[in-house]
C-alpha cells in the first residue's frame, strides 16, 4: 500500500468510509440473517443518548450499521426496509458487568464457570473460553432490551480472570464477541479471602502490588529484548537480549499495568475502596474501574479526584454482609460528584440467577437520577468506560444497529419491551 | 419501683390497662385522610376519598363530600396521594428467624417466635415498604421446619419493638396466631434422618400425619380424663391443630410434581394449605383451581439460581387469576426486598394480571390465607386501621411509600431522617441486620448442608 500524506488521508476519509461500508455490506450479505439487517425504527420518542430526545424520530439501519438518525420529517426511509414502530426507542442496553452466559441459569456445577478456585491470581483465564451464548439467561436479559454485556469472571478471588464484551446474538462466542479482553477482574475485601493466602486485607494488597511489580519487570525484559542490540565495544558480534519465556499471566498484567486493559476491582466497604485508590496512587498508569462499590458514597471526592469510574452494584442487590450499607441513592450521589457511573447486573449466587439492568437502573431513576442519567448508566457511559463508544451505547450514524423498543417509559414497571434489534437483526418482537 | 407502689399498681388494673392502651398509641382522637385516591380493595377505587380512623380501627371510608368527618378529627391532606391497606406478606424471613436445626427433618414443635430479633433492621425496612402484617417463616431446609408467627409491625409507644410479644396477633382465646411451615422439592434433601428422594419425603410426611391422627384419636378417646390422655407431645399437639384446621400449612413448593404431591397429601389428610412460591404453578393452574387451594406466589424478574426456579415466570399471577385461583404474593425477604413489595404486583400486571387482582394479592388475599381477612387486608369500617400513604399510583416505579400506619399509629414516615435511612439504605442501615438462618450460614447460602454460593463473591 503506497504511503499517503496526512492531507490525503484526511481527504480520503469519507470515500474510504464509504468503501468500507460497501465492503462490509458485501461481506454481511454472505452471512445468514444479513437480509434482515435492513430495518427502520420509528419511535414517538427516540432517546439517542447523543443529544436531546427526538420526537417522532427514525433510525435507519443498513447492513447492520446505523445509516441515519433524525426526525421523521427529515429522515426519509428508503424503500424495501422493514419498519418497526414503538412509542419509545433507546440504544440497545449495555450491562457493564455481569456473568450472564458464564454462570448459567441452573446454578449447577456444570454451568458455573465464573470463578476458578484453584488459585488467587489467574488473570490469564479468558472469558471467551467460558461464555455460552446459548444459556437461557442470554435470551432472558435480551428480551428486556439488553444487547451488549461485559461478562466473564466474577468477584471472589484476588484476580479471578478476564471479562469480554459480547453482543447477545450468535451461536458461538466468535460471532458474539466485540472485545475479547475488556477488563481483568480483581477483588478486595472478604470475597477474596482464602484459607491459604490471601487471608487478610493487608495480604491481598501486598500480593496485588507484588504481581504488578513483577509485571513491570517482565515488561522491561520484553522492551529490552525488542531494542536493537548495542555494538560490543570489543568488536564482538552484537547479541540482542533474550526475551523472557512467555508467561500468560504476566503478559496480561503488563497490559493492565500500561492501562491497555482496565483493572476492574470489586470493593464494597469504604476501607477497601480506599485501598483501591492507594493502588491507583502507586501505579498511576493503571486504568482502574471500581466494581460494586456499595459504600462509594462515602468517598465521592476521592474517587472523583482519582478519576476512577464506578460500575455500581445492582440497585436491588441484597443489603447484607459487606453490602449492608448499600443505598439506592448511590448512583445519584456519585453522579452529583461528577463521577462516571454505570449500573451493572452483577453476579448472583442464588435465586434469581441474573439481574436485568433495565430494572436496576429504573430504581436509580426513581431515587435521584434523572431519566437521561439513568439511561446513560446502561448505555453510553459503560460504552465509554469500556472503550467501545465508537460502536455501541448511542444511536449515531456509523454505529452498530442496536436498538431497544418500548411501549412507554422504559423504566416503568408496567411498560413492555416491544422489540430488540442487534446489528440490524430483529432479535425479538414479543412484548415482554 | 417500691414494694408499696407495686402493690398499689396491682390494685389498679384498670389504670394499668388504660396506660397500655395509650402506649399502643391507638389514638383516641380521630384522624381523617382527606382528598386522597383511595384503594379499598373490597370496592372500586375512589378518586377523591376520605379515610377516618380512631382507636386503632377504621371508622369510615368513602367519597369526599359524602363521608362524615368528625369535627374533632385531625385532618391529613391527602391530595395527590394514594391510600391503600397496609400490605400483607404471607412469607417473610426478617429478624434472623430460625426454625428446625437439622436434628430432624420434622420440627413441628419448634416455634420461630423463640428465635426472632425484633431489633433487626429488617423490621424497619418492612414498614418502609408498606408492610403491616407479616407471616414470619422458618426456612425450607426441613419437610416441617416449624411454627411460623403472624405479626403486626407495631411500634409500641412510637418506638421500634423490643420483644416479639409486642407484635403478636392474638386469636379469640388471646393466643398468638401462626401456621406450620412445610416444604418439599430439593431444599431439604440430605442424608438420613433427612429424605434423599421425593418419594421418601412424601412417605415421612404421611407417616407423621398418620401418627397425628392416632394421637388425636387417643385424646378424643380420653374424653378429658387425665389418666387416659397420651403423654404430652409438643409436635403432636401442633399436628392435631393442623388436622383440626386451626392452623394453616404454609407449604414451600416449586415444581409441578411437587405441587401435585402437596395436593395429594392435602386430599389424604384434609389439612388447610397455602401453596408458596410455586415457580411452575402456571403449568398446573387448572389442577390447583380444581383443588380449591390458594396460592402465595413469589414474583421475581428473572428465573434460575436453582433447578426448581428455572421455569419461574412473571406471568404466573395472571395465569392463576384466569384459572380462578385465589392468589396472594409474598416477598420471601431476603429473596426479594420487602421495601419493593409493591413492585411484585406491578410486574404481575406487566405480565397480564388484572390491576384489582394484583393489588388484592398484596393485601386481602394474603389476609385470607392467614385467617385474618376479618381484621386486615382492606379499608372497611370496623377493620384495623392499617394503611399506607403513597406518593402516587402503587404500580409506578416512581411511587414512594410516604407513611405506614398500624392500628391507627404511624410506624413509618419517610420525611423522618431515621425512617428514611431504612427506606433508601446508607451507612448504618444494615445495623443488627441478619440474614435468616434457614439457608444462610456464615458467608453462603446453605441448603441441605450444601453450600450454594459465597456471599463474599455474591456480595457483588
Amino acid at each position: 500500500m503506497p504511503k499517503l500524506a496526512r492531507s490525503e488521508i484526511r481527504m480520503n476519509t469519507r470515500s474510504l468510509a464509504r468503501t468500507l461500508i460497501i465492503a462490509a455490506a458485501a461481506f454481511a450479505s454472505l452471512l445468514p440473517g444479513a437480509a434482515l439487517a435492513q430495518v427502520a425504527i420509528k419511535a414517538k420518542t427516540l432517546h439517542t443518548m447523543a443529544g436531546p430526545a427526538i420526537t417522532d424520530g427514525v433510525v435507519i439501519i443498513q447492513n447492520g450499521k446505523i445509516a441515519a438518525v433524525g426526525p421523521a420529517a427529515s429522515t426519509p426511509i428508503p424503500d424495501g426496509l422493514r419498519i418497526l414502530e414503538a412509542n419509545v426507542a433507546t440504544p440497545g442496553l449495555i450491562d457493564a458487568r455481569c456473568t450472564v452466559g458464564v454462570s448459567g441459569l441452573l446454578n449447577q456445577k456444570q454451568d458455573q464457570d465464573q470463578l476458578e478456585r484453584s488459585g488467587p491470581i489467574q488473570p490469564e483465564l479468558r472469558a471467551i473460553d467460558a461464555y455460552n451464548p446459548l444459556d437461557p439467561l442470554v435470551d432472558h436479559v435480551r428480551s428486556f432490551g439488553v444487547t451488549t454485556i461485559n461478562t466473564g469472571h466474577a468477584p471472589g478471588e484476588l484476580i479471578s480472570g478476564q471479562t469480554a464484551l459480547i453482543k447477545l446474538r450468535g451461536t458461538t462466542v466468535d460471532e458474539a464477541v466485540i472485545k475479547p479482553v475488556s477488563a481483568v477482574a480483581a477483588t478486595l475485601g472478604p470475597g477474596a479471602q482464602r484459607d491459604s493466602a490471601p487471608g487478610t486485607r493487608a495480604k491481598m494488597v501486598s500480593m496485588l502490588r507484588e504481581q504488578l511489580i513483577k509485571a513491570r519487570d517482565y515488561q522491561k525484559s520484553l522492551d529490552k529484548a525488542a531494542q536493537p542490540a548495542a555494538a560490543d565495544p570489543d568488536g564482538k558480534p552484537a547479541t540482542a537480549a533474550e526475551p523472557p519465556a512467555r508467561d500468560l499471566r504476566l503478559e496480561l498484567l503488563a497490559q493492565v499495568l500500561k492501562g491497555e486493559i482496565p483493572l476492574l476491582i470489586s470493593a464494597n466497604r469504604a476501607q477497601d475502596i480506599a485501598s483501591v485508590l492507594r493502588l491507583k496512587e502507586e501505579f498511576s498508569t493503571l486504568r482502574i474501574v471500581l466494581d460494586s462499590g456499595s459504600e462509594a458514597y462515602l468517598l465521592t471526592a476521592e474517587l472523583k479526584a482519582a478519576g476512577v469510574p464506578v460500575f455500581l452494584h445492582p440497585t436491588m442487590i441484597r443489603a447484607f454482609g459487606e453490602m449492608e450499607n448499600m443505598s439506592v441513592e448511590t448512583a445519584s450521589k456519585l453522579r452529583a460528584a461528577g463521577i462516571d457511573v454505570a449500573i451493572q447486573g452483577g453476579f448472583e449466587s442464588y435465586v434469581p440467577k441474573a439481574r436485568v439492568i433495565l430494572f436496576e437502573a429504573a430504581i436509580a431513576a426513581a431515587n435521584g437520577l434523572s431519566f437521561d442519567e439513568a439511561l446513560a448508566t446502561i448505555t453510553i457511559t459503560p460504552a465509554r468506560i469500556l472503550g467501545v463508544a465508537d460502536r455501541v451505547g448511542s444511536l449515531e450514524v456509523g454505529k452498530d444497529g442496536d436498538v431497544a423498543l418500548y411501549s412507554g417509559d422504559p423504566f416503568e414497571y408496567t411498560t413492555l419491551c416491544t422489540g430488540v434489534v442487534i446489528d440490524g437483526v430483529v432479535m425479538s418482537e414479543k412484548p415482554r | 419501683m417500691t414494694v408499696h407502689s407495686r402493690l398499689t399498681a396491682a390494685r389498679c388494673p384498670v389504670l394499668i390497662l388504660s396506660l397500655f392502651a395509650g402506649l399502643a398509641s391507638a389514638q383516641e382522637k380521630p384522624v381523617a385522610i382527606v382528598g386522597a385516591h383511595i384503594i379499598p380493595i373490597t370496592g372500586p377505587e375512589i378518586a377523591k376519598g376520605v379515610l377516618v380512623v380512631q382507636n386503632g380501627k377504621i371508622v369510615a371510608v368513602g367519597q369526599e363530600g359524602s363521608t362524615a368527618i368528625p369535627a374533632d378529627a385531625t385532618r391529613v391532606d391527602g391530595a395527590g396521594k394514594f391510600v391503600m391497606p397496609g400490605l400483607v406478606d404471607t412469607h417473610i424471613h426478617i429478624g434472623g428467624v430460625g426454625g428446625g436445626d437439622r436434628s430432624s427433618t420434622l420440627a413441628p414443635e419448634v416455634r420461630v417466635l423463640d428465635s426472632i430479633n425484633v431489633m433487626d433492621s429488617g423490621f424497619r425496612r418492612a414498614v418502609a415498604g408498606g408492610l403491616t402484617t407479616v407471616n414470619i417463616m422458618p426456612g425450607s431446609g426441613h419437610l416441617m421446619s416449624g411454627q411460623t408467627i403472624y405479626t403486626k409491625l407495631r411500634q409500641p409507644g412510637g418506638k421500634p419493638p423490643k420483644r416479639i410479644e409486642d407484635l403478636y396477633i392474638n386469636d379469640a382465646d388471646g393466643k398468638p396466631m401462626w401456621g406450620l411451615k412445610m416444604a418439599n422439592g430439593t431444599n431439604m434433601l440430605g442424608d438420613p434422618p433427612f429424605s434423599g428422594t421425593r418419594g421418601k419425603s412424601a412417605a415421612i410426611v404421611r407417616e407423621r400425619f398418620i401418627k397425628a391422627q392416632e394421637y388425636k384419636a387417643k385424646v378424643a378417646a380420653a374424653n378429658g380424663d387425665a389418666e387416659k390422655l397420651p403423654a404430652r407431645d409438643l409436635g403432636m399437639e401442633t399436628m392435631v391443630e393442623v388436622l383440626d384446621g386451626k392452623r394453616i400449612v404454609h407449604h414451600h413448593t416449586h415444581r409441578t410434581d411437587d405441587i401435585m404431591t402437596v395436593l395429594r397429601l392435602q386430599k389424604e389428610f384434609d389439612f388447610r394449605v397455602v401453596l408458596h412460591h410455586v415457580s411452575e404453578a402456571w403449568k398446573v393452574a387448572d389442577e390447583i383451581a380444581a383443588a380449591k387451594v390458594p396460592v402465595s406466589a413469589i414474583v421475581i424478574d428473572s428465573p434460575g439460581g436453582k433447578l426448581e426456579a428455572a421455569n419461574l415466570i412473571i406471568e404466573t399471577g395472571g395465569i392463576l387469576e384466569k384459572a380462578g385461583v385465589n392468589v396472594a404474593f409474598h416477598t420471601d425477604d431476603w429473596i426479594t426486598d420487602c421495601r419493593l413489595f409493591l413492585r411484585s404486583a406491578a410486574l404481575a400486571v406487566r405480565a397480564g394480571m388484572g390491576r384489582d387482582a394484583a393489588l388484592r394479592a398484596l393485601t386481602l388475599a394474603g389476609a385470607e390465607m392467614m385467617d385474618l381477612s376479618g381484621r386486615v387486608g382492606s379499608l372497611e369500617a370496623g377493620k384495623d386501621a392499617d394503611f399506607i400513604i403513597l406518593s402516587g399510583d402503587p404500580l409506578s416505579v416512581y411511587t414512594k411509600v410516604e407513611q405506614t400506619w398500624v392500628e391507627g399509629a404511624k410506624v413509618f414516615d419517610r420525611s423522618r431522617e431515621e425512617d428514611r435511612l431504612f427506606a433508601v439504605g446508607g451507612f448504618g442501615a444494615g445495623r443488627d441486620q441478619e440474614p435468616y438462618m434457614c439457608c444462610v450460614q456464615g458467608t453462603g447460602f446453605v441448603f441441605g448442608g450444601k453450600q450454594w454460593g459465597q456471599w463474599g463473591a455474591a456480595g457483588q
